[in-house]
């Protein structure tokens, strides 16, 4: 399987849950949108860029703490919400949904974790 | 605030892009240690050239060192990244002041009123400041009440009662200063100013980020380690709360924990307004 054609698979997973409005695969490093399927009018360059940024924050901060590095983090809004799986540490991929504010986050988060191992 | 200079440096010695060097030289700055800070402060803005709290944490210390023209420049630079920048226009204030240039002085402390309403110490210098030049001989030093104050603010009384009160909780403001509350890690060492650092700015990419995606307001970020859980709310628009467990505490328990330290963080925000 080309790494094209594994990294739409991963996104299929994640894309196929209810509620799920786009994914996409992001340059941990650099927030590169690497791949990804999102709904018409989602700002993905941009989004993907904060993602990286706020991964790395969380990363350091969590590392500080003593509570060892993010798997799987929720940024919940009043009309929806941003998922984020990290692989690979800081030079990783970060495994992203754009979600409806009703999606059932357990399953998304078990899709990302499993486009995570896909993708990787 | 605790003494952990040699914790603070060795963090940063690990992670020399980190933004700990901001707590690091001011807390060399209110040990008294102003070249160690200095040094601190210089190598820090070279890595981070473009970083308001950078100019203005150096500028401070040169005021401290009586370099009042290049502190004016340090702050004038701050205010061109970040025009309201609160501690610039408050160590404006302070060099016009020291001039006895009343008027520069009040004007650049109704601005930093304009851009922190609620600040008692702009309050405090501006009133100082209307009260006629008399009063600018006192001379107040660079941060009473001028500059920004660093100490945290009683913070044992923010989460009274709550569970985790001094070592799982931790408010800041949206520059990362501690407000209340304390964390430590998972050996008992006092990992505070570390975390707040790392999280200085946080609240600002979530708000940026759910704004891109048409979301309304961020209303919680909760993340999963391997070791541990945080949660992360705004108790007020520009406050954030740390809730931090280790893994046993389901992440659900967690929202309720952070919800009921958010209410106890709001109150204690709002009287302390």
């Amino acid at each position: 399987m080309t790494a094209a054609a594994g990294y739409g698979r991963a996104l299929d997973l994640i894309t196929r849950v209810r509620g799920v409005r786009g994914a996409m695969l992001v340059s941990a490093e650099d927030g590169i949108v690497v791949a990804d399927q999102l709904m018409e009018g989602i700002k993905g360059p941009a989004v993907a860029a904060l993602a990286s940024s706020l991964t790395t924050r969380l990363r350091r901060a969590m590392e500080a703490a003593g509570v060892g590095a993010s798997v799987f983090w929720h940024l919940q809004a009043e009309q929806g919400a941003l998922l984020v799986v990290p692989t690979g540490g800081a030079g990783g991929i970060l495994v992203v949904a754009v979600a409806e504010p009703d999606v059932n986050v357990g399953l998304v988060r078990l899709e990302l974790l499993r486009a995570a191992e896909v993708a990787g | 605030m605790p003494d952990d200079v040699k914790t603070l440096s060795a963090q940063l010695a690990q992670d020399p892009d980190s933004l700990l060097f901001l707590r690091l030289a001011e807390l060399l700055r209110q040990k008294g240690q102003v070249d160690a800070a200095h040094r601190v402060a210089l190598t820090g803005l070279e890595r981070h050239p473009h970083l308001a709290d950078a100019h203005d944490l150096y500028a401070r210390i040169l005021a401290d060192k009586h370099d009042y023209e290049r502190a004016f420049d340090e702050w004038d630079m701050t205010l061109r990244i970040a025009p309201a920048h609160v501690g610039a226009l408050k160590g404006l204030a302070f060099l016009y002041f020291k001039v006895g240039d009343v008027q520069q002085a009040a004007a650049h402390l109704e601005a930093a009123q304009r851009a922190a309403p609620d600040d008692p110490g702009v309050a405090q210098a501006l009133a100082l400041a209307r009260g006629g030049a008399s009063e600018v001989e006192r001379e107040p030093p660079p941060d009473v009440p001028l500059a920004p104050a660093a100490q945290p603010l009683e913070e044992a009384r923010v989460f009274a009662g709550l569970e985790g009160a001094q070592e799982g909780l931790l408010l800041l403001d949206a520059s990362g200063r501690v407000l209340g509350g304390a964390l430590k890690d998972p050996q008992g060492q006092d990992v505070t100013d570390a975390v707040a650092a790392y999280l200085a700015g946080v609240s600002q990419e979530a708000a940026r980020t759910v704004k891109l995606l048409g979301l309304g307001g961020w209303t919680g970020l909760a993340a999963e380690g391997k070791l541990g859980h945080i949660h992360l709310t705004q108790p007020t628009g520009d406050a954030l709360l740390l809730v931090v467990r280790d893994r046993a505490v389901p992440m659900g328990r967690l929202a309720i924990i952070a919800q009921r330290a958010a209410l106890a963080a709001r109150r204690w925000l709002e009287a302390h307004a």
